[in-house]
């Protein structure tokens, strides 16, 4: 597993049943390209965040397949409907096999 | 401006044969359309490693991000699922070069949408 | 000579220059790009200010006799003296300097005794550009302009103090500080109030601020890391309609866009009735016009005060009258509580200051698109105290003049090289990266989609000559670049000795330039520039 990757996420705590709500999420990680050489001339080899999804009470948001050309600290902003009150689910696939997740709880009010 | 400015103005590879296999691959070769999507893009990036990008493309299945001017064109894919609200996303991507960032929306009846911005990645330096 | 003197004698009064007919209901006084010139100045206008494209002649690209025959105007006049280059040495013998924030106060003292509600608001470049400023942190700036009592600022060079400093001035600032395009990169969260409301005149008056677009870029980026700015036309949209929507009657934007941006967001986005723009550093006597909204351009370096009255009714605008007033120093006497706040500010560092480094034979000025005589002086300090082939100095717009016969201060050396990035390095680069610097710079000016212009002028060079067909695009409009020693063609391929300043680069070595400036002077004694004629420019 890579040090230092840590997911956080910006969603709103309450909702009306059936709003459409925007979530941040960023993670920290290098996002190694695969294109750099380090100072003996050798290729650092790829090592990137290559998908992130969003469920809620799972059912899915979005998902998204990530290339080396997505910065480093991925972020991605999106829009999501909120049927009830439920979990969303975040998770974030690495190309060394780890998977980081998050959730976060909304409550209708 | 300033010494050593210039090494982050490397000019842009061109890669367009594999821009085309990754749009064809996305399309399976379909007719394109510019309605139906919005590319929201900086007009000069901040820092060419980290360019905030938008896109807007309701009714949208999936939307493909390409960066036409980076050695391998490749940026994302959104694929929007049943609680989506919108069809609209926003991340930061790296760009090589001042280069054409193109968007292309799946829509749900199957057709597909291009949009395209011109993003300038400039050494800077000089102000009023 | 004398016969300006006469002029200036028989045909200028403050009444004169104050005097205005008082219309409707509501007031804006702007100011903008005073660059931390807290006493009176001279300030050349530039000679080559080009239009690319769709501008080519609109104001602000016209200069000298054909701004003249624009604005309808009398060469020799006080109001030529103040808006063109023309005869300016001379000119400026008779009419005397410009500027002095004691005068601006005196300007605002009789606003407001015509309207006590009148809205100061301040475009930005203010805590900036000085030897007070400097080893004040801006802190002299902030202490004189909160004696002006503004109501609403916009920024640019204000973030080169460190995001921090920012931050302590913004806490204690008695009035608002705008920027609707500045956001935290990290959650895309704005990042300082959008915009504020006034009550004036039984209207509500809102004014948005729109911070300089491209700070990240043209100045160091790490000295505000969280920060991003932008042109954001779909949030200056998004912030009119919530400014309407909130009852807005009239839509002012607080704007350090720099002019052509101006004109391009104000024929996109609807609803602005006025845009009081900066940072590029002109001034036009009327306001332009694009569509249903308004420019006023105020000049900089606190030349000139704009007082627009507007009657404004239940949402409308219906009608305006505008007065571009120039600060003619001599004839508009100083406010007497406010200089004494400017000698307070200036008294612990009046001696250094005003220490004299030498004189100068030539005009000093730094306006125009490819050279300057302040920056031709500049680039012959680099290329002699720092040993380099070639040395290059920033399109900055900012920096007053002297005149010939004029004693060059410290003070002076400040006034054209202030900043917190001030270092001068020397570094080797092949003629390859030169021309790709200067097609950048080059681009940043002449792009004819204002969105993609930095607003600066084109990067001073010494010890090099060029030719720039601006109609051409990136990449082919710089050529025929020449060592000027030598007269050699520089070579893509071989290494070149270069001397600068203000690199945007953290980490840049080098003394800082006004000690490689004042050296240089002191060695010189008396400064003689030549006519510079090493930039051929074509496809204006
Ligand atoms: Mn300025
Ligand atoms: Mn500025």
């Amino acid at each position: 597993m890579a040090s230092g990757v840590k997911p956080r996420v910006k969603v709103p705590k309450t909702a009306s049943a059936g709003e459409a709500i925007t979530i941040k999420t960023l993670i920290s990680h290098k996002m190694e390209s695969g294109q750099r050489k380090d100072k003996e001339g050798n290729v650092i080899p790829r090592s990137i965040i290559n998908r992130f999804t969003c469920d809620f009470n799972g059912q899915n948001v979005i998902s998204v397949t990530l290339e080396p050309a997505i910065s480093t600290n991925p972020y991605v902003e999106f829009e999501a409907t909120v049927p009830e009150a439920g979990e969303f689910k975040f998770t974030w696939y690495d190309d060394d096999g780890s998977v980081y997740d998050t959730a976060k709880s909304v409550a209708i009010g | 401006l300033g010494a050593g400015a210039a090494a982050v103005a490397a000019l842009p590879i061109s890669a367009l044969a594999s821009v085309d296999d990754a749009i064809a691959a996305f399309t399976g070769g379909a007719d394109m359309g510019d309605a139906g999507i919005d590319l929201t893009t900086p007009e000069i990036a901040e820092n060419g490693n980290t360019v905030p990008i938008s896109v807007d493309a309701p009714g949208a299945t999936a939307v493909m991000i390409l960066a036409t001017g980076n050695p391998t064109p490749g940026v994302c894919t959104f694929e929007f699922g049943p609680l989506a609200a919108t069809q609209m996303a926003s991340t930061r991507i790296r760009l090589a070069g001042t280069q054409d960032v193109v968007a292309i929306a799946k829509m749900a009846d199957g057709s597909f949408a291009r949009a395209s911005n011109t993003v300038k990645v400039t050494i800077g330096g000089c102000g009023g | 000579g004398n016969w300006a003197k006469l002029a200036a004698q028989q045909t200028l009064t403050q009444d004169d220059l104050l005097g205005f007919d008082t219309y409707g209901n509501i007031t804006l006084v702007h100011v903008t790009d005073i660059h931390g010139q807290l006493k009176p100045i001279y300030f050349r206008e530039p000679e080559i200010n080009l239009g690319i494209g769709d501008v080519n002649g609109l104001p602000p690209h016209v200069t000298g006799a054909d701004f003249l025959k624009m604005f309808n105007m009398t060469a020799g006049t006080p109001e030529a003296y103040a808006l063109t280059y023309q005869d300016f040495s001379a000119l400026a013998k008779g009419y005397g300097k410009m500027g002095g924030l004691d005068r601006v106060a005196t300007i605002l003292n009789a606003i407001r005794s015509d309207r006590p509600d009148a809205l100061l608001l301040d475009g930005g470049d203010t805590w900036h550009g000085s030897y007070t400023c400097f080893k004040t942190d801006a802190q002299d700036m902030v202490n004189v302009m909160n004696a002006l009592k503004p109501d609403a600022m916009t920024s640019h060079w204000e973030f080169t103090l460190g995001h921090d400093r920012v931050n302590e001035i913004v806490d204690e600032l008695p009035f608002a500080f705008l920027g609707a395009n500045i956001f935290d990169n990290e959650w895309d969260e704005p990042a300082y109030e959008p915009y504020k409301m006034f009550e004036r005149g039984g209207a509500k008056v809102a004014v948005i601020g729109q911070a300089f677009p491209y700070l990240p870029i043209a100045n160091p980026n790490w000295m505000f890391p969280g920060l991003s700015f932008g042109v954001r036309e779909e949030r200056m949209r998004e912030v009119v309609a919530e400014v309407r929507d909130a009852g807005a009657d009239l839509v002012v934007v607080l704007s350090h866009n720099g002019f052509d941006v101006d004109r391009k967001m104000a024929s996109q986005v609807d609803g602005i009735d006025v845009v009081l723009t900066g940072h590029t550093h002109d001034a036009l006597p009327e306001p332009v016009m694009v569509n249903n909204t308004m420019l006023i351009a105020s000049g900089s370096n606190g030349k000139f005060v704009t007082r627009l009255d507007l009657d404004v009714q239940n949402g409308q605008l219906l009608g305006f009258r505008h007065k571009l007033i120039p600060v003619f120093s001599d004839v508009i006497e100083a406010d007497k509580d406010v200089a004494a706040v400017i000698d307070a500010e200036r008294a612990p560092y009046e001696a250094e200051m005003s220490e004299v480094l030498g004189q100068t034979d030539s005009l000093l000025y730094r306006r125009g698109n490819f050279n300057g005589t302040w920056d031709d002086l500049i680039c012959n300090a680099l290329i002699d105290e720092r040993e380099a082939d070639i040395a290059l100095s920033p399109g900055f717009r900012w920096g007053p003049s002297l005149t010939p016969g004029d004693k060059i201060t410290r003070e002076d050396v400040f006034n054209a090289t202030s900043m917190s990035y001030p270092n001068a390095y020397r570094s080797e680069m092949t003629g390859e990266t030169l021309h790709v610097i200067l097609e950048d710079v080059a681009d940043n000016l002449f792009n004819p989609d204002p969105y993609y212009q930095q607003g600066g002028d084109m990067v001073r060079v010494g010890g090099m000559g060029y030719h720039i067909d601006v109609s051409k695009p990136q990449g082919s409009r710089i050529t025929n670049m020449t060592l000027l020693k030598t007269g050699e063609a520089i070579d893509p391929a071989k290494s070149y000795v270069v001397s600068g300043w203000a690199s945007v680069n953290e980490g840049t070595e080098g003394p800082p330039i006004w000690d490689v400036v004042e050296s240089y002077i002191k060695r010189q004694g008396t400064i003689s520039i030549d006519p510079n004629k090493s930039v051929k420019v074509t496809g204006a």
